[in-house]
């Protein structure tokens, strides 16, 4: 059986391991602090004001002075979130669209570029 | 009884392949009888060989020994010195691998028991996916080069067969296409290669190959078309492109254990360049000052090629829109991550003067060595392999889950499912939060590793890494989002969460990564550390066949 010694089942992960120790990772430690953390919210949630008026302007969503739309609509779909990221990277997004053409013959092509590559690397050709 | 365990333990190495092979065969001989009971039998034919490849795995790691199993018994060598024999060799690479393996075959066909119910063709769904695990334990266990070309393709037909499995779609079977032909011609350069070495050194048995290899003219082609080959079989850019089709395109419980076969392939890489090519690899004779710069150079260019995989993964991810095509491009990209750590310890040794003291004098000589970051970029490397497989098999799951209560992938048709399906949304964030690298889950202790070692040899690739990490997180954070915020979709009012074989495949994954992101040290001293040792220690696997 694989010798179970408990230190070495709580240890701190030393990144780098034998050869150099620059890091340290508890994950035990990080977990205790993400509960306190929470806990926290929870406290500071607690001191917030539960009452409200209903039908008056405290319970209507507020978005910039336009009209609310229904529920379903103000969804955010998936292709327009990072609209801003994708249309300021266009340029690369057209190089790597031109390289996914979906033509099998292309993907072997690239499979022959790169054994090119390595042979060239490797001092064959 | 502990005779018995000796005996079945003796024989593991065969029963491991034997057992799926056989079952695939009786498979639908069962499924005459009753549904059910075909079921029940594939789960304990699975059961049963992760129960081999554990035992198998516990006295490997406990032990540090290697299993030569040689088929027909006696000794790996002939009278006359030959190794004509077919072995497997298992040591602690091909141990890990097997765990890995065998994980993601349990999980896959506990879940496929209610996700593939409505289908028909489940006889033949059941037959080829214990061929696909057969195939790709064989290509894990084997130590002889052809055996592990009959086994690739052993993987590569039955995989071809399931990602083509809904067959009444056109893209499936596109993609299928697709991968036959890209496995068949990757799979015709290594068996080119394997040709090569076999007519230089009359072997095809690794171990043996391993101690005659010579790094000649004819070697560095074979090298070269045996990294190529196994390269475009594990997805790396820019011979990915298979890679979104299949993984999109198959039943999710099959993408998952596409997942291991697809390992299985860099596994090949791994033991090509470290035990059959170990000779050259681990030399650090100041003599052989040119080879050991040509190998760095192809260390540099796994690193190149890591970074782009990184890269060209997480920003095609970004635009994506289907769920499971996004999933596959993050799959794309931890697999950068992993021949990034590969590239980094090919790429790490370098020559200079050292003082060396010996018989009271010092004297200064020029000498090679390994950069000490070098045997941590490989730890991190397999432990990533171990990560990467359980991370992205779990979103595939999800997505299969998704599909399965709403029949849609489409991110811009979907939304609020967090209400109708807790669990599923609970294991979906557990993904996203190992795919990132995200602390406290699996995916950051070898991320972590990775990150390190790779800003030691170069800053930059280093910040790529973190970057890419970060951008993956985006990608997720978008897909969560999309699919399960946000208020109910009217037409997705009535979506029930899935059935519970699904949720029981799904939190065995979960439950995995949790342990492992809170216990990585034990799982790296007592399995990736004795894989990586066993890796780089290419003398005692060819000890294993020639004594």
């Amino acid at each position: 059986m694989i010798d179970f010694d408990f230190n070495t089942f709580i240890k701190t992960l030393e990144t780098g391991l034998r050869d150099f120790n620059s890091g340290l990772w508890n994950p035990l430690v990080w977990g205790i602090a993400i509960v306190i953390a929470f806990l926290i919210i929870y406290i500071i949630r607690g001191f917030g004001k539960t009452g409200h008026k209903e039908q008056t302007e405290q319970t209507k969503v507020f978005l910039s002075g336009n009209p609310e739309l229904e529920k379903e609509k103000m969804h955010v779909g998936g292709s327009n979130v990072y609209w801003g990221f994708l249309d300021s990277f266009k340029w690369l997004y057209k190089v790597l669209d031109k390289m996914h053409t979906g033509n099998v013959s292309d993907y072997i092509l690239w499979f022959v570029v790169i054994m090119g590559i390595l042979f060239i690397v490797m001092g064959v050709l | 009884m502990n005779e018995i365990l000796d005996g079945l333990l003796t024989h593991s190495p065969a029963l491991i392949v034997a057992i799926p092979l056989l079952g695939a065969f009786l498979t639908p001989l069962i499924s005459r009888v009753n549904d059910k009971l075909r079921n029940i039998f594939v789960i304990f034919i699975v059961a049963l060989t992760g129960f081999f490849v554990f035992l198998l795995a516990n006295d490997i790691f406990s032990n540090g020994s290697i299993h030569t199993y040689v088929f027909g018994g006696g000794s790996p060598l002939t009278d006359g010195g030959f190794a004509i024999r077919i072995l497997f060799e298992v040591d602690g690479m091909n141990a890990f691998m097997a765990i890995i393996a065998s994980i993601l075959a349990f999980v896959g066909v506990i879940y496929s028991w209610s996700f593939m119910k409505e289908h028909t063709g489940q006889d033949k769904y059941y037959t080829l996916i214990l061929l696909m695990i057969a195939g790709m334990f064989g290509m894990i266990l084997t130590g002889d080069m052809f055996n592990f070309f009959v086994f690739l393709e052993i993987t590569s037909i039955s995989s071809c067969a399931l990602i083509a499995f809904y067959t009444n779609k056109g893209k499936a079977v596109d993609a299928g296409f697709k991968y036959i032909v890209i496995s068949a011609i990757g799979a015709l350069f290594v068996l080119f290669a394997i040709g090569i070495l076999y007519s230089q050194y009359n072997a095809l048995n690794m171990a043996v190959l391993a101690n005659n290899i010579t790094y000649g003219f004819l070697d560095k082609i074979a090298l070269v078309l045996l990294i190529a080959g196994l390269a475009m079989k594990a997805g790396i850019v820019p011979m990915h492109m298979w890679l979104p089709d299949a993984y999109g395109r198959a039943p999710s419980s099959v993408t998952l254990i596409l997942v291991g076969a697809t390992q299985a392939s860099l596994y090949g890489i791994f033991r090509m360049v470290f035990s059959v090519y170990g000779k050259t690899i681990g030399n650090i004779n100041a003599s052989a000052v040119d080879t050991i710069m040509n190998v760095n150079s192809i260390g540099w260019i796994l690193i190149l090629l890591a970074v782009l995989t990184m890269l060209i993964g997480v920003l095609m991810a970004l635009k994506q829109y289907d769920l499971k095509r996004l999933i596959a491009f993050a799959a794309l990209a931890e697999i950068g991550y992993m021949l990034l750590g590969l590239g980094v310890r090919l790429a790490s040794k370098f020559s200079g003067e050292f003082e060396v003291t010996g018989a009271g004098s010092t004297t200064t000589m020029t000498q090679v060595q390994f950069q000490g970051f070098s045997s941590a970029a490989l730890t991190g490397s397999v432990f990533h392999i171990m990560n990467d497989a359980l991370d992205i098999g779990l979103l595939f799951l999800v997505a299969g889950a998704i599909y399965l209560a709403t029949k849609e992938t489409n991110l811009n048709k979907l939304g609020g499912l967090a209400r109708n399906m807790k669990y599923t949304t609970v294991f979906f964030l557990i993904g996203l939060l190992a795919v990132s690298g995200m602390p406290p889950m699996n995916g950051f202790a070898s991320k972590l590793i990775i990150y390190e070692s790779a800003y030691q040899i170069n800053p930059i690739v280093g910040i790529i890494a973190i970057v890419c990490s970060i951008l993956l997180l985006a990608v997720f954070v978008k897909v969560f989002h999309s699919v399960f915020l946000g208020p109910k979709i009217p037409r997705l009012k009535d979506v029930k969460e899935v059935p519970k074989s699904m949720l029981i495949a799904m939190g065995i994954i979960a439950l995995i990564i949790i342990l492992i992101g809170l216990f990585p040290n034990f799982v790296i001293e007592n399995i990736v550390q004795p894989a990586t040792d066993a890796i780089v220690n290419y003398s005692s696997y060819i000890g294993g066949v020639i004594p």
